[in-house]
């Protein structure tokens, strides 16, 4: 017997009419800004060209050309992929033995290092990297971006090793492989759905972080989030090229995003549905 | 023994590059937080004082008012997201025609940067031309000023905040009614309890572990909200400070003002207090 009871028409419609209206709640603003960035400012204000209108592609022209914006774009790409990259370099075998040898204390710190207020950190790094002469730089970017990516890599990646059966690394072991040797040659192939987790979720949080991209970035370093927000700062907005700006900085994440949606759903719920 | 001793030797190498960065990254600031907490300031030198505690703990005009509304934001944007999302779970728990279509469609605000959901937002509440004070228009509800009203921004901030996290505490239930055994809740079937006896004492008893857990790292994650605040309404929480949180007051003193000592202690109150909930939540849920 299934669970689901017979409802009446009514209900069902009402169901239906809430589905709709979430639905509805969480897409319109998108769809807005994508209008939007197709419309000259006149367009936008006026009501009756809300939907109906002729689109322009200036926005475009003038974000990408004029507002340097394709080189910002390059700017967070360099550092999502840095950063990601760096993270799953340290991350992936410290989550190996940290979930192998139950290292509850290691554990904990990784879990702290989530939970910490990002600002707490912002002051002694700006000292240290000035001092280095690094701030400005990817290097220092691409660093602090580690401290986002890392934690939630090494969270994902504990949990991921922890559930691979014990006895695949004694068979490892048994046919004369080193500790390492397991790592590399039996979880690392096995911990692919993971990674690939723990990498499209780090890629996004990177991409999307503003707070260490306004202290840390220059001119030349500038991420899309910062780029946006000195666009949203100007006395008088230029609202069809901050939508556009918005969408270049977007687009590329939701498609992303919706690419890999299996793999973002299991990063974002990770940890809350175990145990 | 030797064994043994490989395996440490094993464990150590890889284990320790990512310690070293956490520590770099995070324990060295911390301590250097403290350090400042505790000094005239950048430099100076100047031997141990409290004067910074004096002055940050004594004030009433910004400090403890951005307390305040960081507990204010937390708590309500926190209870409406759980409502709204664990309800929106429950309404998408069954297979409709769509199903999937509408998940994905929740998970675009989740991937989304709180910069650009707040470019999208100002357009959209600008009190003249925005769409929303169109629509209040048409049944006839005066227009309102929204994030640029310095009386509404808080509040507004706050619905910003459940439009975009909501969809996680959705995803995050149905990944856990998912998880949950059909025949307890048939047996509930059986015995005769309705749709909302099954719910409140049989449904949602099973996903607390899951509840929990989604609310603490969405409490966090509350508390330390900054984007969305500084881009919305810019540095010091707006005309009167009437949108500043604790987060957007400390980043304001290091690199507004360059206090850098009265920062430090106020980012030792604010560290305290995230670890303080988290530990509050996770100890009460352990002992339940």
């Amino acid at each position: 017997m299934s669970i689901a009871v017979k409802t009446g028409r009514i209900t069902k419609s009402m169901r239906a009419l809430a589905i709709v209206s979430v639905t509805l709640v969480a897409a319109f603003p998108f769809v807005w800004m994508l209008l939007a960035s197709f419309k000259h400012n006149v367009q936008i204000s006026d009501v009756s060209q809300s939907f109906v209108f002729s689109p322009t592609l200036d926005n475009y022209v003038s974000v990408l050309e004029t507002n340097n914006y394709f080189q910002y774009f390059v700017n967070s790409l360099t550092v999502s992929l840095g950063a990601t990259i760096a993270s799953l370099v340290l991350g992936v075998p410290a989550a190996w033995a940290i979930a192998k040898f139950s290292m509850a204390r290691l554990n904990t710190m990784v879990l702290l290092a989530r939970i910490i207020p990002a600002v707490t950190l912002l002051v002694p790094w700006y000292l240290l990297f000035s001092k280095l002469e690094m701030v400005g730089g990817y290097p220092a970017l691409i660093l602090s971006h580690v401290f986002i990516c890392m934690p939630l890599i090494m969270w994902i990646m504990t949990g991921f090793f922890a559930s691979l059966p014990a006895e695949l690394d004694e068979a490892g072991r048994i046919d004369g492989l080193s500790e390492f040797g397991t790592f590399l040659h039996i979880s690392l192939p096995l911990s692919v759905p993971g990674i690939a987790t723990g990498s499209i979720l780090a890629i996004i949080f990177s991409w999307n972080n503003f707070l260490f991209s306004l202290v840390l970035a220059d001119t030349s370093t500038l991420t899309l989030p910062v780029a946006i927000y000195q666009f949203m700062s100007y006395a008088g907005i230029d609202w069809g090229g901050l939508m556009a700006a918005a969408s270049v900085m977007t687009l590329p994440i939701i498609v992303f995003g919706l690419f890999a949606q299996r793999y973002v759903v299991a990063g974002l719920t990770a940890g809350a549905t175990k145990g | 023994m030797i064994r043994a001793l490989r395996m440490n030797r094993t464990k150590l190498i890889m284990i320790t590059p990512a310690v070293l960065v956490i520590v770099a990254l995070i324990a060295f600031p911390i301590i250097y937080t403290v350090q400042l907490s505790f000094t005239e300031g950048l430099g100076s030198g100047q031997a141990f004082s409290l004067d910074n505690y004096r002055a940050v703990l004594s004030d009433t005009g910004r400090f403890w008012p951005a307390v305040l509304r960081t507990v204010i934001f937390t708590v309500g944007a926190l209870v409406l997201q759980l409502v709204l999302g664990i309800g929106t779970a429950l309404l998408l728990r069954r297979p409709f025609r769509g199903h999937n279509a509408v998940k994905t469609i929740l998970i675009l605000p989740l991937v989304t940067s709180p910069v650009a959901v707040a470019s999208i937002w100002l357009l959209m509440l600008e009190p003249n031309l925005g769409i929303v004070n169109e629509v209040l228009g048409w049944f006839q509800i005066a227009p309102q000023g929204w994030l640029k009203d310095p009386g509404q921004a808080f509040p507004t901030l706050i619905l910003l905040d459940i439009w975009q996290f909501t969809p996680l505490i959705v995803l995050i239930t149905l990944a856990g009614l998912s998880g949950l055994p059909e025949e307890v809740e048939e047996a509930a079937v059986v015995d005769g309890a309705n749709y909302l006896q099954r719910t409140r004492h049989v449904t949602l008893p099973l996903l607390r572990n899951t509840i929990v857990v989604a609310a603490v790292l969405r409490g966090v994650d509350a508390m330390k909200t900054f984007d969305i605040i500084y881009a919305t309404v810019g540095p010091g929480g707006g005309g009167g400070h009437t949108a500043e949180t604790l987060n957007v007051y400390v980043y304001g003193l290091s690199f507004d003002y360059i206090e850098i000592g009265k920062a430090a202690v106020a980012l030792i109150a604010f560290f305290i207090m995230v670890l303080a909930v988290a530990l509050l939540i996770i100890r009460r849920a352990a002992r339940e």
